[in-house]
């Protein structure tokens, strides 16, 4: 009896101790920072770091800045263009790398390879690539594009960029959740004289909706907070900045650049805000489709 | 098998391999046009119609694109992120992961429950008052600051504990009748079960610690402190039109991940599916 108490003692001893560099660093790198982050957007930022209480005034302004709507709607529209392409293109892949080829491990490499690439260095080519005068695109296709600069493609430009960059990554998650699929499972609608495009609607999809779904919320929670990429390519001298501009890329140039903080950190609080109702959505939709009955 | 089923089997097989051909061109282009872009003269880079071998393998590029960026520095700097970051995140998740997966403790459901907190929360929210915390500090331009929002990882933990959870508890009793203190069990018998997940957690943190952007750039200013990713955007500036220097210097920051990754592709690919979909 004794010695179980003391072993009981000794657990919470050493389960306190080892938890203890993972809390401690948690409340003062996470916890402490996003309450400091709420409290900022309810500040006026002062020089040397110092705020200023001053209520709402930073949203009041926010609501009324056509920038940040334009910088909302951006992202939001980046997340419409990349998410469903994106994911689209990857289930291909997993599906087709699912099948019995030659070659199989090394598709799945190349396919992966962006992903060990700095997003900085992909930004790079990629905008090289859509150059307007010299690019290889409009060169070959003999036409004056302007990718990266007309406000009507630059958009569009960043999402190919994104879904290029995402694909293997997706498509390896997926595959992992397709080898899962039991093989007999399609044995018995072979039988049955199932066709293939059947045996996925059927059996594919919903077998593989579970992560499916992990990797939709991962998607859309990576488009919404999208910066490195539309800060590499399109620099500030980009006439169609405007057009571009992620709420993402908006925060870091009010924070970093103006220097404006407590603006800054009601943006955030925003995207923030738009993540978690975005996500909750997603919570309530899966319901509809997704199968956890494997 | 009759013969019009087998015809269309082959018509699958075929239509497969043409479809994961075109789209590995697709994928690799973009990468050989940097390294043959990064060989060119700027005039050829600008020809018209395009050229597409360069004239000659001139490495003139590369010497420019050394001399304006402190390469070494930056290797040396991304190095020293991705091994802190993974030697913390290694370290204290899995400390932190089997006490959460295998320890009676006070408060361990509301310590979880930051834990989880922590992996909801996007972590730019975290960035303004971190870097205010270091500039209070003195600490900014340092590797210090680099590593310092990776000191430890909820990611980590939770994945961790995931682990520890697989395995049975017989193994740490059997460690007890033995004469292992908790520490002991999990030093010398629990941690050393949990080396694939701790593979994984590793590649996982040096891949995103190495892409990661705006921290770096945020905390780092001074040029000789910089990662490789945010020193490539100060070329980025640096060189708005010559191309072929920008190629060269892109080439030379993605080069050693795309090594280590050819040396290590089984694992980091199956490390990624295994942490998959944070």
């Amino acid at each position: 009896m004794q010695k179980t108490s003391k072993l009981a003692r000794d657990g919470a001893k050493w389960g306190l101790i080892m938890v203890a560099p993972t809390i401690i660093g948690l409340l003062v790198l996470n916890i402490y920072p996003f309450i400091d982050a709420i409290r900022m957007s309810f500040s006026k930022s002062l020089p040397f770091g110092m705020f200023e209480f001053e209520g709402i005034d930073n949203y009041v302004e926010m609501f009324q800045n056509a920038e940040f709507w334009k910088a909302t709607w951006n992202t939001i529209l980046f997340c419409i263009l990349t998410v469903p392409v994106g994911i689209f293109l990857a289930l291909l892949v997993a599906v087709l790398l699912n099948s019995k080829i030659r070659g199989r491990t090394t598709f799945r490499a190349i396919f992966f390879l962006p992903m060990v690439v700095a997003p900085a260095a992909v930004a790079m080519v990629w905008k090289w690539i859509f150059n307007t005068q010299y690019g290889i695109i409009n060169s070959v296709f003999g036409v004056n594009v302007g990718w990266l600069t007309d406000s009507r493609f630059v958009l569009f430009s960043c999402a190919i960029v994104q879904i290029w960059s995402n694909i293997g990554y997706d498509a390896v998650l997926l595959l992992a959740g397709l080898q899962n699929v039991s093989a007999t499972l399609y044995e018995a609608a072979d039988l049955d004289g199932a066709s293939k495009v059947k045996q996925f609607f059927s059996i594919t999809l919903p077998m593989v909706s579970p992560t499916l779904f992990v990797v939709m919320i991962m998607r859309l929670m990576s488009s919404l907070k999208v910066f490195d990429l539309i800060y590499m390519m399109v620099d500030d001298a980009n006439p169609a900045l405007n057009d571009a501009q992620s709420l993402m890329s908006l925060f870091y140039r009010q924070s970093f650049i103006a220097g404006d903080k407590g603006y800054a950190s009601a943006i955030v609080v925003w995207t923030v805000l738009l993540i978690g109702v975005v996500t909750i959505f997603q919570f309530w939709g899966q319901k509809k489709w997704v199968n956890y009955e494997v | 098998m009759n013969t019009s089923m087998k015809s269309s089997k082959r018509l699958t097989t075929t239509l497969t391999y043409v479809v994961l051909i075109l789209g590995s061109i697709l994928m690799i282009f973009p990468f050989v046009w940097m390294l043959l872009t990064s060989f060119k003269t700027q005039a050829e880079s600008m020809a018209i119609p395009p050229q597409i071998l360069p004239s000659s393998w001139a490495l003139d590029n590369f010497t420019t694109a050394l001399a304006s960026l402190p390469f070494l520095n930056l290797y040396v700097n991304t190095g020293l992120l991705i091994v802190f970051r993974v030697l913390c995140a290694v370290i204290f998740s899995s400390m932190a992961g089997y006490a959460f997966a295998k320890l009676q403790f006070p408060c361990k459901n509301l310590l979880f429950g930051i834990v989880l907190v922590q992996m909801m929360l996007p972590s730019q929210i975290f960035i303004t008052p971190q870097y205010l915390m270091l500039a209070r500090l003195g600490l900014t331009n340092t590797i210090f600051a680099l590593v310092f929002p990776g000191l430890v990882s909820a990611f980590g933990t939770f994945f961790l504990r995931q682990t520890y959870l697989g395995i049975p508890n017989e193994i740490a009793e059997a460690a007890y009748l033995d004469g292992c203190n908790k520490w002991q069990t999990f030093t010398k018998v629990m941690f050393p079960l949990t080396g694939s997940s701790c593979a994984a957690l590793a590649i996982f943190t040096a891949v995103f610690a190495y892409s990661d952007l705006m921290w770096p750039l945020i905390c780092n200013t001074d040029l000789n402190m910089m990662t490789l990713s945010a020193g490539l955007s100060t070329l980025n500036g640096q060189y708005t039109t010559n191309f072929p220097v920008l190629m060269a210097g892109s080439f030379l920051a993605m080069i050693p991940m795309v090594i280590l990754y050819l040396l290590f592709q089984k694992q980091f690919i199956q490390g990624i599916a295994m942490t998959g979909g944070k």
